[in-house]
């Protein structure tokens, strides 16, 4: 059987993140091709409903990623997503969903190393977990 | 109406088609839904790429356009530009990012094609429900503010007054001129630093395009480019401006003294001061923390002998707002502290001083006018100098500081010029690089100066031997010679490295900008857009983006200048059009909406009841869109259509 590659969404704020992540490939760092990038102006645009309609549908995991705190373009909407995120995850004990399959990460313009490494980390942990398989049950219920 | 999209799938030569199996990622394009025409293409940004989708779109009658190559932060005004050009509204193409996010990152051909696959099918998905978007253009204001007026913030300011536009320079000192001021000579043609900096300082005092606010710092900076609102808060001087001339006689007739810190703590100045003669502005500050009459309520002197009345210890701090178009950073950087090297001594060990103390004793004007001396006033009979103070050392900073080798070897030239002194110099490596740096170099080598290469590991004045006795003792591997040697001298010059600003982390944040891993603010690109931000209308230049020696600094200063006027020439800026918009048919006016936006772009009407936008303020984050529980707000270019598109198409 081959290995089980998870099927990770990435919404990455365009100032940070999204440029980080596009630093770690310019400085050809290697890492998981396993997470499909959305850009997003802000982190606080991730609407928790994309979040969740990504899980329903078909991702093993979600990751969410914004500048640091107090380096926001836009002031404060990282901060903005973390009161959401805290929420989500709330949201996330109650339905089953392991805390480990949707991330919210801080991750800088510099920062292409630890793009990387958190891209490899959270394939390899929701690899662990095998698949989320929400589709499947949900057709089931259907 | 069916959309009827063409695909193109960019090779970059080797670097998408290295691991990404381009051609049948264009096949598998094709079987998407509305694809009618998918191409792979060597290059898809040349010429012959950019008229094939320019073709299409007119032959084809294409109604969106996906080009799958480099990052949209690369290339996508490029493409937005091309299907413009074929009559095509810019919005409705979409990006899709197959190098830096894919073929870069891995060696799995298989993974990578399934990935770029993936990629393309959320863009296609995506692109069927972009909508035509049109630019706004606002006005551009022409001010400009500058902050920092060192040499690199100078020469922009200069730059852009000379040209008739008006600039405001924020100082944060009570003068302009920076760390140059403070040297003696400068590298390779050993210049004096005050012969030619002063003149230029004296025309930024006397420029009337360019308002001067030393003593100064930007608190708030807000707005868009073409239409910023800086916050400048001006520190009481304690002195009118206005009334004084600069005579001196205020600074003569003060009774108190204390260190000066433009002199590093080596010589003193009064209480009310110039950090120097040729400070502009020449109007003096009175240093509250030591005036007699603010720490104890009596002296008042200046104010008695001040022939102009100008002494106003009434003075209060201001706040004043400005709006401008346009800024450049030009903050500069800070000196390494080598107190963080304890095995260098520097504090315990009296004549163990830094390069920036070295440029002081041996100006003309500095507290021994112009003598290399020790702390016990005799001239030293050997000095070390010490390369890399905090630089290409993991320990502290990785980087290497571009200017010490240079300003060592200018050391080592004015310590033989001025003293009998034997002068030894510990390097790693030579690093002269800039015109005329390796034959300053090879001139260091005829003039008696010892070079070790090795870095030293100790300074002691522990002697082991006879001949060490009442030496300081440099201690260093001469990795030529391949043992350890220790040289006894008197002086131990430590050519200190650069680092990014104490501040820097607050004025990126009060800009907006990012900093690179080293703590300096991050340029928009490295080779490209060197002065420019990821910010619109927000420049950096000089050794606040990196260490920097002052012909570079000063390139960059003009280089900033120049992307300025350019902008401003332009009359007006175009925005992008990602702003919030509401659904009035949907919205509750609940207002939840109002309290989370950072900009107060959001109002509540109290007649319909419902929240309104102001366009203008909007700068479309979005934050507002996934808090509304009706889903009454939408973001143009980044609906919730568009995304769940997006989403939709990954997972799928």
């Amino acid at each position: 059987m081959s290995k089980f590659e998870p099927k990770i969404v990435g919404f990455l704020c365009r100032w940070c993140a999204y440029t980080g992540a596009d630093l770690a490939g310019t400085s050809r760092i290697k890492y998981p091709p396993n997470v499909n990038p959305i850009r997003v102006n802000c982190s606080g645009r991730v609407d928790p409903t994309l979040v969740l309609k990504a899980l329903t549908i078909g991702a093993d995991g979600v990751l969410i990623a914004g500048c640091h705190p107090g380096d926001c373009h836009y002031t404060s909407g990282n901060v903005k997503t973390l009161r959401r995120f805290k929420l989500l995850q709330k949201m996330l004990d109650q339905f089953g969903i392991e805390r480990e399959r949707v991330r919210l990460e801080w991750v800088s313009a510099s920062e292409g190393e630890r793009y990387a490494r958190i891209v490899e980390q959270m394939t390899e942990e929701i690899r662990q977990l095998g698949p989320l398989g929400w589709k499947a049950k949900m057709e089931a219920l259907a | 109406m069916t959309e009827k999209i063409g695909v193109y799938v960019c090779h970059c030569g080797t670097n998408i088609a290295r691991v990404v199996d381009c051609k049948s990622v264009a096949e598998y394009a094709k079987t998407l839904p509305n694809v009618t025409v998918a191409r792979d293409y060597q290059y898809t940004c040349s010429d012959p790429g950019q008229e094939m989708i320019r073709k299409d779109i007119q032959e084809l009658e294409l109604t969106r356009v996906v080009v799958a190559s480099c990052s949209p932060l690369m290339h996508e005004p490029t493409f937005r530009r091309t299907v413009q050009d074929a009559g095509l509204n810019p919005f409705l193409f979409q990006m899709a990012n197959i190098r830096e996010q894919c073929s870069w990152i891995t060696d799995n051909k298989e993974l990578a094609t399934d990935r770029a696959k993936a990629i393309v099918r959320a863009a296609v998905s995506r692109v069927n429900f972009n909508e035509p978007l049109e630019v706004k253009r606002v006005p551009m204001n022409p001010d400009v503010l500058i902050v920092g007026g060192g040499i690199t913030g100078i020469e922009a300011a200069l730059q852009i007054a000379d040209s008739g536009k008006k600039v405001y320079l924020v100082e944060k000192e009570p003068t302009i001129g920076g760390y140059m001021a403070r040297f003696d000579k400068t590298f390779p043609t050993l210049d004096c630093a005050a012969c030619i900096l002063t003149p230029k300082m004296v025309s930024v005092g006397q420029h009337k395009n360019i308002e001067l606010m030393s003593y100064s710092d930007v608190v708030d900076f807000s707005g868009y480019v073409g239409n910023f609102k800086a916050r400048i808060r001006k520190r009481p001087r304690y002195v009118d401006e206005e009334k004084c001339t600069g005579c001196g006689q205020c600074e003569q007739k003060c009774p108190l003294s204390v260190p000066s810190e433009f002199d590093c703590g080596l010589g003193k100045r009064k209480a009310i001061y110039r950090p120097f003669p040729q400070a502009v502005p020449s109007t003096p500050v009175i240093d509250r923390e030591h005036c007699l009459y603010f720490t104890k309520g009596v002296c008042r002197v200046c104010e008695k002998f001040c022939p102009r009345g100008a002494i106003d210890f009434n003075q209060e701090e201001k706040t004043i707002e400005v709006p401008v178009g346009s800024a450049i950073l030009a903050t500069g950087s800070d000196l390494f502290d080598p107190s963080l090297i304890k095995e260098y001594g520097y504090g315990r060990l009296p004549n163990v001083i830094t390069s920036l103390e070295f440029e002081r004793l041996t100006h003309a004007s500095g507290p021994t006018g112009g003598k290399i001396v020790l702390k016990n006033g005799k001239p030293p009979e050997s000095v070390a100098i010490i390369h890399c103070v905090g630089s290409r050392d993991t320990n502290y900073n990785e980087y290497c500081s571009r200017v010490c080798c240079m300003y060592s070897l200018k050391t080592a030239h004015l310590v033989g010029e001025k003293t009998e002194a034997r002068v030894y110099e510990f390097y790693i490596d030579m690093r002269a690089f800039g015109k005329g740096y390796e034959e300053f170099y090879k001139r260091l080598l005829e003039e008696d100066v010892t070079f070790i290469r090795g870095r030293v590991a100790e300074i002691t004045d522990v002697a082991q031997k006879e001949t060490e006795k009442g030496k300081l003792i440099a201690v260093a591997e001469d990795t030529l010679l391949g043992m350890v040697r220790r040289i006894p001298v008197d002086m131990v010059i430590l050519s200190l490295g650069l680092t990014p600003r104490n501040d820097a982390i607050e004025v990126a944040r009060t800009f907006s900008i990012s900093r690179s891993k080293d703590g300096f603010f991050l340029e928009k690109h490295p080779k490209l857009a060197p002065v420019s931000t990821a910010a619109d209308g927000i420049f950096v230049a000089g050794a606040c983006q990196g260490p920097k020696d002052i012909p570079d600094s000063v390139a960059q200063g003009a280089a900033a200048a120049a992307n300025v006027l350019s902008l401003i020439d332009r009359k007006e800026v175009e925005l992008e059009p990602t702003i919030a918009t509401i659904n009035e048919e949907a919205c509750s006016g609940c207002r939840i909406c109002i309290s989370l936006c950072p900009y107060h772009a959001i109002t509540h009407d109290e007649e319909r009841r419902i929240a309104v936008i102001t366009e203008a303020l909007c700068k479309g984050c979005g934050v507002c869109i996934a808090a509304c529980p009706s889903g009454a707000i939408e973001q143009q270019n980044f609906t919730n259509r568009q995304l769940f598109a997006e989403v939709e198409a990954v997972c799928s």
